[in-house]
């Protein structure tokens, strides 16, 4: 490659004489395959195999290219997905077998137009990337070098102006200016509290007593949220380099990056960063010879969700069960060994580098008023497009479901939509247009939380969403505390009661009650914010807490409280369901009409898939006409 | 040392910085319900029945005060109709595990908060072990340099006091814990009952 050794750079003029040499080394008109391998969802969805087949097939072939192994670019519902420059052809979905067309279009200067993007709604081809309509309406800062750079290559960073912002910070602002940059940039921590990051940052350098630690907090642990690990995948230089200049700005020499066990490419690849950053001079003593020394080593939690929580992970780091603790004087005053301690989340940290580089007015155009910047959400549940998706603040819930997300699967109603994780809220249709930002969430009963998203179609219970959630914070609550572990125990029993149909009148009362306790008495923020799923789901959708009551559930979703039947006046006695029942509980004959034996039946609803005609109805409460045996079956009249 | 001025249930009260409300409130003589906290040991803030409610800013917020330091001009209020409907709830919340026949400080309180300690116990979520994990004990045994011959095991609600294996002999020789256990749960001490082996 040319790049050779890598030296201890000694001054911010070295790293971009540095910077210059890989730029010029690197052709911009050159061919290049990137391929989505340093991610956890490209490898599981093959991308190796489709790497290392194009390596075979471009050195087969005798081509001048390069295949860089990039982290995730988001669309992971399409992947893997191989991007070929110069001219930036987007091929999604590409499997190992492709790879010889591919390359042989690529050679040919032809373009592969099957494995090109199809819009489901014009049926088009699209060629880039930029027009899908994916990701024109994503504004990526921090995820722009996702799916270009090779993570496990400092040189990769570099070109790309990687490290500009440490240079920039250390040599030509004092710790006080980049303090003070931060805070004009109305910056808010992108954990899911939403306090203002520069506030934090000061904090913890006013605070007495050494030494001070910086963290970064990458336990990620809510279902279906992955922008933490994403970011750590395949961008870890830049979550390092937000930290030292944070810990510039806060006085502090001792980092710690705290990686769930989970996420083991996160925990290689922050590691690979890290001794990378070591060799070039970027961390350690003397960084860069500005004189500021700064170590960071990389904690592997235990992967409970609980240790998210600031006080929780920092009793974990000083080698203890990770509990959190009641913590009215801030960790930012008294954390790791009662020491200041300042934990940000890592796009908390990430965008720092975007902020002293460009500056905070620019940072402040991005975005809203009260919460600038962009947010990544993991855009997950019944919606067309899922990945993850950076958007400007202030952008719609219609906007990222619709647009960007591609509206809802199968043509089905949207229903809900759950933001915050397993602590946030669900919001109905009527607030789609609600600009995303922390305060219109939280105004919603629901919150910004660490960004994931969940969208419901209309098939959903809400019922059932509550209970889901109930039971994972059951599962993941540490128990110290009595509203969190009791209060959570006895919620989980009366979602679940409500769901198999056994509710009584006064559930709802008692679920009130406990919501109270739970959200004004718990310990930490796991216990305070668990109410939200079940408050919101019974502020809009109270009647469906009325109906399970009433032994039915709308969306047909609990079990107990929904049977399948065969309606007789569309019942052709194809046979069809009687051989696909798993339990026997069809009872037909040719040309007579089926009748289900509700006594067999598992409710697993397979007859309900495979019916062509649309006979088997799935009937909530579970009541239906009595069905006699051997009548003879309404032939349709086809046309 | 500093001295700072707040008031608490409408009087005005003079503390030490560095207090928390608990202790100031104690020393004005106004009573605030605890089941977790020991004025010997370092407050731990986990049964949550101490929560009052205080104002800062216009903005009022509910805290634990066994942990909570005191601030110049904090208004405390630790008996309004939130508060004492919360700590009605823990109190049948604490019932689960502790058993409606719970015995010691829990069914004294019970009786003062209106609380119906059968409430959530007939849901037969679990079987009562008469404790509610308040972790009295494990803190005074670890404080008696017994080197922890008790101690949680299990996470959530599988949260649980045993005896650590081999510490038989070292848990026969004092009987700290059954001092400060709120629940009349430690009736013996040694190396079989009251603890269960992790």
């Amino acid at each position: 490659m040319g790049e050779g050794m890598r030296e201890r750079l000694r001054g911010p003029e070295e790293l971009e004489r540095w910077r210059e040499r890989l730029r010029r080394e690197r052709d911009p008109s050159a061919l290049l395959f990137t391929v989505n391998v340093r991610s956890a969802c490209g490898l599981a969805a093959g991308s190796e195999e489709v790497a290392k087949r194009l390596e075979e097939e471009v050195e087969g072939r005798g081509l001048a290219g390069r295949i860089v192994r990039t982290g995730c670019n988001g669309f992971c519902e399409k992947e893997p997905v191989v991007t070929v420059y110069p001219d930036e052809t987007f091929y999604v979905g590409v499997r190992s077998e492709d790879v010889p067309e591919l390359v042989e279009g690529v050679e040919k200067g032809k373009v592969v137009d099957r494995l090109l993007y199809q819009d489901p709604v014009t049926g088009q081809r699209i060629r880039k990337a930029s027009d899908l309509p994916f990701y024109r309406h994503q504004q990526k800062l921090l995820l722009s070098l996702n799916g270009r750079i090779d993570p496990t290559r400092i040189e990769d960073y570099i070109a790309e102006g990687g490290y500009r912002a440490l240079a920039k910070a250390l040599f030509e602002l004092t710790p006080e200016q980049v303090l003070e940059e931060v805070k004009r940039s109305g910056l808010r921590g992108r954990g899911g509290g939403g306090f203002p990051t520069g506030r934090k940052w000061e904090t913890t350098r006013k605070a007495p007593g050494e030494p001070k630690y910086v963290i970064v907090n990458c336990d990620e642990g809510d279902p279906g949220a992955f922008m933490d690990r994403s970011l750590m995948e395949g961008n870890p230089h830049s979550v390092l380099e937000g930290l030292i200049i944070g810990a510039y700005a806060i006085g502090s020499h001792q980092g710690f990056i705290y990686v769930r066990e989970e996420y083991p490419l996160a925990v290689e690849n922050i590691g690979i960063a890290i001794e990378q950053a070591r060799e070039c001079g970027l961390l350690g003593e003397d960084i860069l010879g500005s004189g500021f020394d700064f170590e960071v080593e990389v904690h592997r939690g235990a992967g409970a969700f609980v240790s998210g929580e600031s006080s929780a992970l920092m009793t974990a780091i000083e080698g203890r069960v990770g509990e959190p603790r009641p913590k009215y004087i801030h960790t930012a005053v008294k954390g790791i060994h009662d020491k200041p301690s300042c934990l940000n989340n890592v796009e908390t940290w990430a965008n720092v580098p975007l902020i002293i580089l460009n500056g905070a007015e620019w940072f402040r155009k991005i975005g809203t008023e009260g919460s600038p910047g962009t947010k990544i959400f993991s855009l997950v549940g019944k919606v067309n497009n899922t990945g993850l998706v950076e958007v400007p603040m202030g952008i719609t819930l219609r906007k990222i479901i619709f647009e960007i997300g591609g509206g809802i699967k199968g043509g089905k109603r949207f229903k809900a939509v759950q933001t915050g994780g397993p602590s946030g809220g669900v919001i109905p249709e009527q607030y789609l247009d609600t600009p995303v930002d922390f305060d219109e969430l939280t105004k919603l009963g629901s919150m910004m939380g660490s960004g994931g998203m969940i969208v419901m179609d209309e098939d959903t219970c809400m019922v059932d969403v509550a209970r889901f959630f109930i039971h994972f914070l059951l599962e993941e609550s540490c128990g110290k505390c009595i509203p969190c572990r009791e209060g959570l125990r006895v919620l989980d029993r009366i979602l679940t009661d409500l769901c198999l149909g056994k509710g009584k009148e006064e559930d709802l009362k008692t679920i009130e009650e406990i919501c109270e306790a739970m959200a004004e008495a718990s310990l930490c923020a796991l216990g305070t914010t668990a109410v939200n799923p079940v408050l919101t789901t019974m502020r809009y959708f109270g009647e469906e807490y009325e109906a399970h009551l009433k032994g039915r559930c709308p969306a047909k979703v609990c079990k107990a409280l929904t049977a399948y039947f065969i309606n007789p006046d569309k019942c052709q006695g194809c046979l069809v369901c009687f051989k696909n029942c798993p339990t026997g509980a069809i009872q037909g004959e040719r040309e007579m009409v089926h009748v289900i034996e509700q006594e067999k039946c598992i409710k697993c609803g397979i007859c309900y898939a495979v019916c062509p005609f649309g006979a088997v109805e799935k009937l909530s409460p579970p009541v239906a006409p009595p069905a006699t045996y051997g009548i003879k079956a309404k032939k349709e009249v086809r046309k | 040392m500093k001295e700072v001025t707040l008031e608490i249930d409408g009087k005005v009260v003079r503390a030490k910085e560095g207090m928390t409300i608990l202790q100031a409130a104690k020393e004005a003589g106004i009573e605030i319900p605890t089941l977790c906290y020991h004025e010997e040991m370092e407050p731990y803030g986990v049964c949550r029945i101490c929560v009052v409610e205080i104002e800062r800013g216009g903005r009022s917020r509910t805290v634990a005060s066994c942990c909570y330091p005191v601030e110049e001009g904090l208004k405390v209020r630790t008996r309004t109709p939130k508060i004492e409907r919360v700590r009605k709830t823990i109190l049948e919340l604490a019932a689960i595990t502790a058993g409606e026949d719970v015995g010691g400080e829990v069914r004294a309180l019970a009786f003062q908060y209106g609380a119906n300690l059968s409430r959530f116990v007939s849901l037969g979520l679990v079987e009562p072990s008469k404790c509610i994990l308040c972790g009295l004990c494990v803190r005074r045994c670890i404080e008696a340099q017994w080197d922890n011959a008790i101690d949680f095991v299990g996470r959530g609600v599988g949260r649980r006091v045993a005896l650590m294996p081999g510490k038989e002999e070292a848990c026969k020789t004092c009987s700290y814990c059954y001092r400060v256990c709120p629940t009349g749960r430690i009736t013996s001490f040694g190396p079989n009952p009251p603890f269960s082996p992790p």
